[in-house]
């Protein structure tokens, strides 16, 4: 019961946009073909499930497989930044300028290196998510406190003992908001790639029922990729209290 | 033999405002098994004592010597406490009383585990194993973080205002808990303070610093008769001792400004 009544008021918002969108395609000036209520959506997304499906797996692949990347890559360089000043003030321009690359211009051009299979798709959710789970990562190395850092120098431990045991643990609170940041970018950069050339996925799929018009169909895969993303976002607090037990504890009671 | 000896030495930082001589011919020594406070006003230069003894900064002149040997840059012979417990919250306490002997004594995380946990008895920890740091109160996580101190296996404590940040009940109740435990394991323990009743209950000696540049100013034995308990609180002998350490650190002195 409890837990119905937390999600409610998130239920009851979505019923009154979807009663607000049902009356105004229904009555409103731009008409049920153009603007589709979302009983049509919902029938004809229905109608066309296996499609949908179809086309809904590739793009979660893409966007596991983009993440399973983009925290390799975000983890490794976060300890090399972590370790070196001269390493990080070196190379972090050259970060925060990757991510002002306009995606829209980035895709097409992505596709024509890489081609239509799946590098081009996994390289572009990198690129978009790495950013905040670096910026999580490094501030919270950055939250160490000095006393910690003491403790473990007095106690001997070298650099990488005192990573391992301290600052990456420290790190983990900052680390899963970015996560959070990050997944909620993953599948609209997934479906830039696959709109720029793919032979199957969420972002072609939206494009060819464009092309013909169809957009209740469009508008039926727009509510997959929500959906996707609730499911990851979701997912992060699952993983979090898996990895860091304690936290959510601390946090409920006070101490 | 003595334990711990610091001859002469001197240490100053490059401020912002030209050279800081924080210490100055300091010299002490502590020796082995004897419980030794250094008590001085705050910003005398305590902790760049600790920093020194931790091996953390290196003097400018004079020597360290533990146990004879001189003091190698880089070698961590003693276990230092800090002064907020600096527990990790995602270790249980099991796990932080570990870290000490997995990190400093070097032992395998089972063979750590092992050891914290023959350790927690003494602490009266052992039914908090498995209990998170947040779960405990500031007495229990300054002992679980004394604990971690003791796990590191070395024989000389370094303890840093070790029960400045609790409230006065409970630092009396654990002033008078490390006398007890201290009376079976008899540790060489430094303890870094600012409180007179503390350094005076539970002390062999106490050095008192003056400001900086500091040096010592006193130096006084304290024979209270141990066991001390909380009646030796009450001994007129006490109430001597605090007002001699009280007059070395110029409190309640009239000043000339």
């Amino acid at each position: 019961m409890r837990q119905l009544g937390r999600v409610f008021p998130a239920l009851l918002v979505i019923a009154l946009l979807l009663i607000a969108w049902q009356l105004y395609s229904t009555l409103g000036a731009l008409g049920n073909e153009l603007l589709p209520a979302p009983s049509r959506v919902a029938s004809a997304g229905w109608a066309d499930r296996s499609s949908l499906w179809d086309n809904l797996l590739p793009t979660v692949r893409e966007v596991l497989l983009g993440f399973a990347l983009s925290l390799s890559f975000a983890f490794s360089l976060s300890i090399l930044l972590d370790r070196s000043q001269a390493v990080r003030r070196a190379l972090m321009p050259v970060l925060i300028g990757s991510q002002t690359l306009p995606i829209i211009v980035l895709a097409p051009l992505v596709v024509i290196w890489f081609g239509f299979g799946l590098t081009p798709k996994i390289l572009l959710v990198a690129l978009v998510t790495f950013f905040p789970l670096l910026v999580g990562l490094l501030e919270g190395y950055a939250s160490t406190t000095r006393d910690a850092m003491t403790l473990m120098e007095t106690m001997g431990a070298g650099w990488w003992k005192t990573w391992r045991l301290l600052r990456l643990p420290s790190a983990l609170p900052s680390f899963f908001t970015g996560l959070r940041i990050s997944v909620t970018y993953a599948v609209v950069a997934a479906i830039f790639a696959e709109y720029a050339g793919a032979e199957l996925g969420l972002g072609i799929y939206m494009q060819s029922a464009k092309n013909s018009f169809r957009t209740d169909l469009v508008l039926a895969a727009v509510v997959l990729c929500a959906l996707l993303t609730l499911a990851l976002y979701a997912l992060t607090f699952a993983l979090q209290r898996l990895v860091m037990p304690w936290y959510a504890q601390s946090r409920e009671r006070p101490s | 033999m003595k334990r711990i000896e610091l001859e002469r030495v001197s240490k100053s930082f490059d401020g912002r405002e030209g050279k800081l001589e924080v210490l100055s011919d300091l010299s002490l020594s502590v020796e082995l098994g004897e419980f030794v406070s250094i008590l001085g006003p705050s910003g005398c230069g305590k902790s760049t004592l600790l920093s020194l003894l931790t091996g953390i900064e290196a003097a400018d002149t004079g020597t360290l010597r533990a146990g004879g040997q001189p003091l190698a840059a880089g070698r961590q012979p003693f276990a230092w406490m800090p002064q907020n417990d600096v527990l990790f919250p995602w270790r249980t306490v099991l796990g932080n009383v570990a870290l000490g002997a997995e990190v400093a004594g070097g032992l395998s995380r089972e063979a750590a585990r092992a050891r914290a946990l023959e350790l927690l008895p003494t602490f009266g920890l052992e039914e908090f194993a498995d209990s998170r740091p947040f779960q405990l109160s500031g007495g229990m996580r300054q002992r679980a973080a004394l604990a971690r101190t003791v796990a590191q296996g070395h024989d000389v404590l370094l303890l840093d205002e070790p029960f400045g940040a609790l409230d006065a009940l409970t630092r009396t109740d654990l002033q008078l808990w490390l006398e007890q435990i201290w009376e079976r394991e008899r540790w060489t323990v430094v303890l870094i303070t600012h409180d007179v009743r503390e350094a005076v209950l539970l002390s062999d000696r106490v050095y008192v610093l003056g400001p900086r540049p500091a040096s010592v100013r006193l130096e006084l034995e304290i024979p209270l008769a141990r066991p001390r308990t909380l009646e030796t609180l009450t001994d007129p002998q006490v109430a001597a001792l605090e007002q001699e350490l009280l007059t070395a650190l110029e409190v309640g002195a009239d000043r000339g400004d």
